[in-house]
């Protein structure tokens, strides 16, 4: 190939996007530059809003539908994209540049098998022959370690897991042997176990292709595996820019080191009665009605009052179930919920006033949680004039106060559910929880929606809480950096049933339950060597890996 | 698979059988509230209570009605629905004769609306907020917007009126021959196909509009694909499910619409016969029509849920 | 006023057209005995006299004023369509609401006997039933309203079953919520703006089947004047060249187009689509 030396091979500079919002043309995308060297991989980490996604897509001359590049430059080896044809920009799609989506099953045309999809880039753009393609496809399936390489490409999207799709879809992107592929958020929607094999899937491939990469996540421990350089970015803005290890070792913005941070420890509450035991779930088994596999198997859960448990687990693995069966919601077909040794009746409908009262629940979306055209005082307000009878000025007291608990302004109570912000939100669930004065309440993964600086400041103000409620909280999660900070015990759940419980220090010290033990191993760190280091161990079966779980 | 594909059909046929089954009570209720003075309005207000009474036999009303209901079922399973009041033939054979107008009615204009209907679909989705797109829907919104003799009698002031070219009447017969026909036929079918072409066109417009905004089309756009090839190959095959809905669908609309149409250019079809029949009191040939409207409606249905299952790509390739 | 003039504004040309539309035809039917120049019965010409002549748009085939019963006809036409629709809508909404709170048994026992009735075409169906009946005006309404409460019904189930799986609603239920106050409070609030929208649509609907009825016969009574039925009794100027039955008819499309350009713009607005790229 014969490539001209001593240019970059991106060079983007002071690109200004505006989106249409609500009518007005905006900046979402302040004047960003980045140079990109053949074979690098660049990282663009920010939260919700930073423009990660916007500012990465522009590489292939796209920008999504309601927005516009206003000015400045993108040179791709040299050569202008900006204000090229739709018919020049696409002889670089999907060709010099390629791209890897965020969801792969809805990114895969379902009317298409693998293959079909995979070789459409390299025909279509003249690269290769059908036959070509297919081998080819083949050959990258292969690299990307998926099963079955020679056949799979004759399966439709739908006939293969998540983190297949997603392996294939990187599989597709190297296809045509892009000079640089564009990961946006590719494993993201994936389980932690999952998501680390595609990440070292992923990692392999594009080192052995040497092709350079622009990796989009709002992990930062997920980038520093994969990056050589990174950019933190924030409101269309550039935060902080150079290279991995460095900024990982000594972050120079307040807000790169906040990043950074998210993950710490809280230490657990001490000094408890043990034997207060306030929650006990019974030999549970539970299925949905009108089908006949059993979501939940004989499993046993204590909650002592005023601790936090953290049940723990992934898709599929029963959590949310679990939380079902507690409230009510899904009567189980074995077993019994004991609230202080009273058995509850198992169907909701039937249970009287005080006991729903005492447990209460905060969901994951926050946004779908408040009625939209309820005001926040009336939300709040209805549990005190439903369970306590308050009414009145009392009322708007009591109101008042829950605000100040949840540390948002008193005007906010005229507010809709509309004019808050995702953490704002959340904030008001947990108060209308309060405002029942219960026991215990349930918090279903309350947050995985929300960006981590919020996430943490939602967990922060939980704990304050339970200081001065002395609530207990049972505490549904997926996230192990959540667990970690938060949880005085854990319950590991997996396929429907529980792996152990216990107190947070004997559940993450050795000896571990091998599927915790693969969970734990599982959690990116921020350290770059983590996700080589862990995949050398998993090879030489120091640790264990999904499979070897599997055959067990 | 095919297991699965034989399981849906005959789910839906199983549905379809109960649904008719219970319309045929609801349209017997029907005629039941229709029956009451029948014999009256056939003998006139005039008429002997005795010579009323002896009606009133002969039509079986005297017997209770879920005796009546039982004898016209298995009459009519068998293919006999008994004798119209108004002239005294078989119901049967007359349901049959127009039955055969109505469906080549029917037929000819989906020969000529399904085709138009879904090119104009895809040419407004392809070309979406551009000139052609916005006449194209202006056009169909009037369209749809009007009711169907306002249509016809438009064009029966132009064409047959007007400049003579076509019969106001369309006073078809199984002498005539194919171009004969067609030619007798040409307004109420032109009438039809501009109503059908409208709603489908509209329709498609909408289903391919909200495909193309899913994930996998993005995909394709930056994959440098050509937008004709993204129409044809990603957008197209998961289309055909909601078009094909489309299609039966419109084609149940047809059913209705050719109510109205027979009406006016007195065609000799089921449409016009139910209008008659309803004006003339005329319970046996309302029963069996009405159950013929609703068996087609039900038949229509099913098939388009059919059929836009087996179109749709999860489940013809089941994991 | 401001509140109008931001509605107003967020109207495109098309949209803006059909509001013009409803309103001068709403403003027609409410000031009729006004507007109108004759009654809606009297006679006052010859038999269908010419357009623009004496009498502005002529006279029908007994000699009324065409322009008297075209305005007379939007009062009563349009009347009775909304008030059939708004019939529709609180019978088909409130079952709908509650099979889709109650769920279960009463849920399925409602839907499978809606399932059996709207296998019947409607107009198939109101032909029977009015002519079992009678075309009283009350009688008219109740059962357009009836016939047409069975596809709100399915609608409303389906906008309630939406609302249903939010989590506020089960957070509602988890309180301990009753029905009443989840229908009321819960549903009801969200369900209002895509019912709206429907409402539109389904005048339409209601509008052209009334239109169709009174055109076979089976609409308002004579003298009343009727869009339907001024084109039935008009149909046969036709064949002499008189344009008069289309005049009717091309008020019941007109208005139609109007709502349908009016609520075009609404539901596209409520769905939250966009379709620029």
């Amino acid at each position: 190939m014969s490539k001209k030396v001593g240019k970059k091979l991106l060079e983007i500079n002071d690109l200004l996007i505006e989106a249409d919002i609500e009518g007005e043309w905006k900046p979402i995308i302040n004047s960003l530059s980045m140079t990109l060297e053949r074979g690098e991989i660049i990282g663009l980490i920010g939260e919700s809003g930073a423009g990660k996604s916007t500012f990465g897509l522009t590489a292939l001359g796209y920008t999504k539908p309601g927005c516009r590049i206003v000015s400045g430059s993108i040179k791709l080896d040299g050569v202008e994209l900006v204000g090229k044809s739709d018919a020049e920009l696409r002889k670089i799609r999907g060709n010099r540049v390629a791209y890897v989506a965020q969801s792969a099953a809805a990114s895969f045309n379902p009317a298409h098998t693998l293959a079909e999809q995979f070789t459409e880039s390299p025909v279509q753009h003249g690269k290769m022959k059908m036959s070509e393609a297919r081998k080819r496809s083949v050959e990258m399936f292969r690299l990307l370690d998926m099963p079955d390489p020679e056949n799979i490409g004759e399966r439709y999207p739908h006939q293969v897991s998540g983190g297949q799709l997603q392996r294939a879809m990187t599989a597709m992107a190297l296809g045509s042997d892009p000079d640089i592929i564009i990961f946006d958020e590719p494993t993201t929607a994936l389980d932690v176990t999952t998501q680390i094999e595609v990440l070292g899937a992923i990692k392999e491939a594009v080192k052995a292709r040497n092709v350079a990469a622009i990796y989009i996540s709002h992990d930062l421990a997920v980038v520093a595996q994969m990056a050589d350089r990174m950019m933190v970015l924030r409101y269309g803005d550039l935060i902080e820019e150079g290279n991995a290890r460095e900024m990982l070792a000594n972050p120079k913005q307040e807000y790169t080191q906040k990043l950074l941070n998210v993950r710490s420890q809280r230490v657990g509450r001490t000094g408890l009665d043990e034997e207060d035991i306030q929650l006990n779930v019974e030999n549970i088994t539970a299925r949905y009605p009108g089908t006949n596999i059993d979501v939940l198997t004989n499993v046993n859960v204590n909650v002592v009052k005023g601790k936090t448990v953290a049940v723990v687990g992934e898709s599929g693995s029963g959590k949310s179930t679990l939380a079902r069966v507690i409230t009510g919601l899904l009567p189980p077909s074995q077993g019994s919920v004991k609230f202080h040794g009273r058995e509850l009746t198992p169907a909701l409908k039937t249970r009287p006033k005080k006991d729903l009262q005492s447990i209460q629940m905060i969901y994951q979306m926050a946004d779908v949680a408040m009625n939209p055209r309820q005001k926040i005082k009336d939300i709040i307000g209805r549990p005190l004039e439903f369970y306590l009878g308050i009414t009145g000025k009392q009322h708007d007291d009591r109101v008042l106060d829950l605000l100040r608990k949840i540390e948002l302004p008193e005007d906010y109570a005229e507010r809709y559910p509309l004019q808050l912000s995702g953490g704002e939100k959340q904030r008001v669930c947990i108060a209308r929880a309060l405002a029942a004065e219960p026991e215990l309440i349930i918090c279903d993964e309350v947050t995985s929606a929300l960006d981590q600086l919020v996430a943490e400041g939602i967990l922060d103000l939980l704990l304050n809480l339970q200081k001065e409620l002395d609530v207990s909280y049972l505490f549904i999660t997926h996230d192990l950096a959540t667990v970690k900070a938060i949880a005085d015990e854990i319950v590991v759940m997996y396929q429907g049933g529980v792996v152990e419980q216990g107190a947070k220090a004997d559940i993450l010290a050795p000896p571990y339950a091998p599927y915790t033990e693969l969970l734990l191993s599982s959690v990116p760190e921020m350290d770059p060597d983590w996700l080589d280091n862990l995949v050398e161990k998993r090879q030489r079966g120091e640790l264990p890996t999904s499979e070897s779980l599997g055959q067990s | 698979m095919k297991n699965i594909l034989i399981d849906i059909v005959l789910q839906r046929l199983v549905i379809g059988i109960f649904i008719l089954f219970g319309v045929s009570i609801l349209i017997t209720l029907g005629v039941e509230a229709l029956a009451g003075d029948v014999c009256s309005a056939i003998l006139g207000q005039a008429a002997e209570p005795a010579t009323v009474a002896a009606c009133q036999a002969k039509l079986g009303l005297n017997d209770p009605m879920h005796v009546r209901y039982g004898n016209w079922l298995v009459n009519a399973i068998q293919g006999d629905f008994g004798t119209s009041l108004a002239n005294n033939r078989e119901v049967s054979e007359q349901i049959g004769k127009r039955l055969g107008n109505t469906l080549y009615l029917a037929l000819t204009t989906a020969m000529f609306a399904v085709p138009i209907g879904i090119l104009l679909g895809v040419i407004a989705a392809l070309y979406r907020n551009s000139a052609i797109d916005h006449i194209i829907s202006t056009t169909t919104l009037t369209t749809i917007s009007s009711p169907e003799f306002f249509l016809a009698y438009i064009l029966m002031a132009i064409f047959a009126v007007k400049l003579g070219w076509l019969p106001a009447i369309s006073n078809v017969s199984p002498s005539m021959g194919f171009l004969e026909r067609l030619q007798a036929s040409a307004l109420p079918v032109a009438t039809l196909a501009l109503i059908t072409v409208a709603h489908m066109m509209r329709m498609t417009r909408a289903s391919i509009v909200s495909l193309l905004a899913s994930p996998y089309i993005e995909m394709a756009k930056l994959k440098g694909l050509t937008p004709g090839r993204i129409i044809i190959k990603h957008a197209l095959p998961n289309a055909w499910s909601p078009i094909i809905q489309v299609v039966v669908l419109n084609l149940a609309y047809m059913v209705v619409g050719v109510v109205v149409i027979e009406v006016v250019f007195v065609y000799p079809g089921l449409g016009a016969l139910i209008v008659d029949a309803v004006l003339n009191r005329d319970l046996p040939v309302i029963q069996a029509t009405a159950m013929v409207f609703a068996a087609a409606y039900v038949l229509l249905f099913i098939l388009a849920d059919m059929l836009s299952m087996l179109a749709n790509p999860r489940l013809r390739h089941r994991r | 006023m401001t509140y109008l003039s931001a509605i107003w504004d967020d109207l495109n040309l098309s949209a803006r057209i059909g509001l013009g539309i409803v309103l001068f035809f709403t403003t027609c039917g409410i000031f009729a005995p006004w507007l109108a120049p004759y009654s809606e019965s009297q006679i006052v010409g010859d038999v269908w006299e010419p357009l623009f002549g004496e009498f502005f748009f002529g006279t029908d085939q007994i000699g009324r004023d065409l322009l008297s019963r075209l305005i007379f006809g939007a009062r009563n036409t349009m009347a009775l369509a909304i008030v059939s629709t708004a019939v529709s809508f609180t019978a088909g909404a409130v079952l709908g609401f509650i099979a889709a709170t109650m769920s279960g048994r009463v849920d399925q026992v409602l839907s499978r006997i809606v399932d059996v009735c709207i296998s019947i075409p409607t107009l198939i169906a109101s032909l029977i039933v009015l002519s079992a009946v009678g075309t009283a005006t009350q009688t008219l309404i109740l059962v357009i309203g009836i016939i047409y409460a069975l596809p709100v019904f399915r609608i409303a189930r389906a906008v309630a079953m939406d609302i249903e799986v939010m989590d506020y609603v089960e957070a509602a239920r988890l309180r301990g919520e009753g029905l009443w106050w989840l229908m009321r409070k819960e549903i009801l609030p969200n369900a209002l703006t895509p019912l709206a929208a429907e409402f539109g649509v389904r005048f339409c609907f209601v509008f052209l089947l009334i239109a169709s009825l009174s055109f076979l016969g089976l609409g308002l009574q004579p003298p009343l004047a009727d869009w339907g039925a001024m084109v039935r009794g008009n149909a046969d100027g036709i064949a002499w060249g008189f344009l008069h039955p289309i005049m009717p008819a091309a008020c019941i499309a007109l208005l139609t187009i109007g709502i349908n350009l009016l609520i075009d713009r609404w539901v596209h607005k409520a769905s939250g689509l966009r379709d620029d790229q």
